[in-house]
């Protein structure tokens, strides 16, 4: 299927989905679904580097955040759109993604996992004591109760998170099936091999980066609207950086489809559980869902469907 | 000119010389065997030569360019391809993906315009059956057998379109007739005009390759010279054939 023809059936299917939610007629579907947009958003951004290039990204919460406290500042500064927040939370977090590869991608391996940590610990020491975003004490986003575009405001902001939706999967999808999609598996399969057929590796990886803190950035732009009150243990929260690695891992990592399924399916799982149990279980989920598809099925739900059970080796 | 100039290389890995002021011109069209014992320092000299290791003196020129300073797929967009020692394919990628990358990102880097759709495909398959691997196209590499990955090893440089093509030990490990099977299809790569450099330990195939042969001994050039006269040279018998 062309890009085009892709990114227009994904704009149908969205808004299926915002009619249907509408017609549902219950805000928490808008809650919850919200959720759930967002890490396909966070899965897929995360995918970009980490399952086309094979470097595991810890940090994703500190992108999340970035986007977040840009809101958060411009808000306070001089009150912006959302959707033009989203495109400065972007960018911000895109120019930290830039940074960070610019810094780090010389690492590799579990080398690279530590120094993406390590910036989430940075960036959240920043925030939390950057008093003008609230510091440690955090800051509350007193949002409008309507939107003259679809009435209840959780309605917009579910309408905005399914537009980043279609971004990104289409985005995604495109560096899948292009020059740039072959250049990052070949920096996932053997970097010095892909040196040699004239890839330019440090380049691609640095685009890498950059493209998925800009994507993890938008998906964080809109959360303070959300959320109405952000902190520093919010935006950065653990449940980010864990759900960020373990929905495309579920999921699987060698296709668009597979952070969209594993997304799907443990944030719904997540809020499932949030109403039924307790929210205090969400990470207890992903962790076993995580360590059963780590040895069950490595290549994750995709790789299942593609290549069915993997063969046992013979002792 | 030489096509592959190589003056006063050297290279040390902390106290140990791994290259010490090797020369070495290679003339555009030829066939080189490049021999040694282990640890004699053949695979490091290629590594400089290709720029994954970084030389602490010396110049590489190649097409009469200094190419010392540019990272690695630079020479290979310049003309240098190489294939490695162990066999190193993109594991997740197909037999003709395999290709299909140093086609997108070295040969369309020169070529205007590019290749593209049917074009690049045909060109995969081209190169494919010049190797005898068309069958295997859409397969995995981990589904080849070890001369099949050695000759994805070798199509993958050649689609880079090289002028110079170093094959580090491109037949270890492989039967008689195999090894026969690579000779014969490293000289008719030559013969569509690129300049090889072989790397080999096995002798008989080095000797039936090579129109020249150099040999190196504890990183540095003991010989070089048409190969039944090296091979007889007593310095190179006593320190490396050991007869």
């Amino acid at each position: 299927m062309q890009n085009g023809i892709f990114l227009l059936v994904s704009l149908v299917v969205a808004a299926l989905v915002f009619f249907a939610a509408r017609a549902l007629n219950n805000d928490y579907i808008f809650f919850a679904g919200y959720t759930v947009l967002q890490f396909i958003v966070l899965a897929t951004a995360w995918n970009i580097l980490g399952g086309y290039t094979g470097y595991v990204n810890f940090g994703s919460a500190a992108f999340f955040a970035m986007g977040a406290y840009a809101s958060v500042f411009f808000h306070k500064l001089y009150p912006l759109p959302i959707p033009v927040l989203i495109v400065i939370g972007g960018i911000v977090s895109g120019v930290v993604g830039l940074g960070t590869g610019y810094l780090t991608l010389r690492l590799r391996g579990a080398f690279f996992a530590i120094a993406t940590l390590a910036l989430a610990v940075v960036l959240q020491t920043f925030v939390v004591n950057w008093d003008y975003v609230g510091g440690s004490r955090g800051a509350y986003i007193i949002r409008p109760n309507q939107s003259p575009l679809t009435g209840p405001y959780i309605h917009y902001l579910f309408l905005l998170m399914l537009v980043l939706v279609v971004l990104a999967l289409a985005c995604a999808r495109s560096i899948e099936r292009s020059q740039l999609g072959y250049g990052f598996a070949t920096i996932r399969d053997d970097e010095l091999a892909a040196e040699a057929s004239g890839v330019p590796t440090l380049r691609l990886k640095l685009i890498a980066t950059t493209l998925s803190g800009a994507l993890m950035g938008m998906a964080g732009a809109p959360f303070p609207y959300y959320i109405g009150y952000l902190q520093p243990s919010s935006a950065f929260g653990l449940e980010y950086a864990v759900n960020s690695i373990a929905m495309p891992m579920i999921g699987g990592t060698t296709s668009w489809v597979g952070p969209l399924i594993g997304a799907v399916l443990l944030g719904s799982l997540q809020q499932i559980a949030t109403v039924t149990i307790s929210s205090a279980v969400n990470l207890l989920i992903v962790g076993l869902l995580l360590v059963g598809f780590v040895i069950i099925a490595p290549s994750g739900i995709v790789g299942l469907v593609q290549h069915g059970w993997p063969r046992r080796s013979a002792k | 000119m030489p096509l592959l100039q190589v003056t006063g290389l050297s290279k040390r890995f902390g106290g140990f010389v791994a290259l010490d002021g090797i020369d070495l011109a290679v003339a555009a069209g030829e066939r080189v065997g490049l021999i040694g014992p282990n640890g004699s320092g053949k695979s490091t000299l290629v590594n400089c030569i290709c720029g994954t290791l970084v030389n602490e003196t010396g110049t590489v020129r190649f097409a009469g360019e200094v190419v010392d300073g540019l990272v690695t797929h630079e020479r290979t967009r310049r003309g240098m391809a190489r294939s490695f020692q162990l066999p190193r394919p993109f594991g997740t990628l197909t037999v003709a993906d395999n290709l299909r990358v140093p086609l997108l990102y070295t040969v369309n880097a020169r070529r205007r315009p590019a290749l593209r759709g049917a074009e690049l495909e045909a060109r995969c398959i081209e190169l494919l059956m010049l190797v005898g691997l068309a069958e295997k196209a859409a397969n995995l590499p981990r589904d080849l057998t070890q001369v099949e990955m050695r000759k994805l090893e070798l199509a993958r440089a050649m689609a880079a379109e090289p002028k110079l093509l170093m094959a580090d030990e491109a037949m270890a490990g492989l039967s008689q007739s195999e090894v026969d099977d690579i000779v014969t299809l490293l000289i008719r790569l030559n013969e569509r005009g690129i300049t090889i450099v072989l790397i080999e330990h096995i002798m008989r195939a080095v000797m039936r390759f090579s129109q020249r042969l150099v040999v190196l001994v504890s990183g540095k050039k003991i010989a070089d010279g048409q190969p039944e006269t090296v091979v007889r040279d007593p310095v190179v018998e006593r320190a490396y054939l050991g007869q």
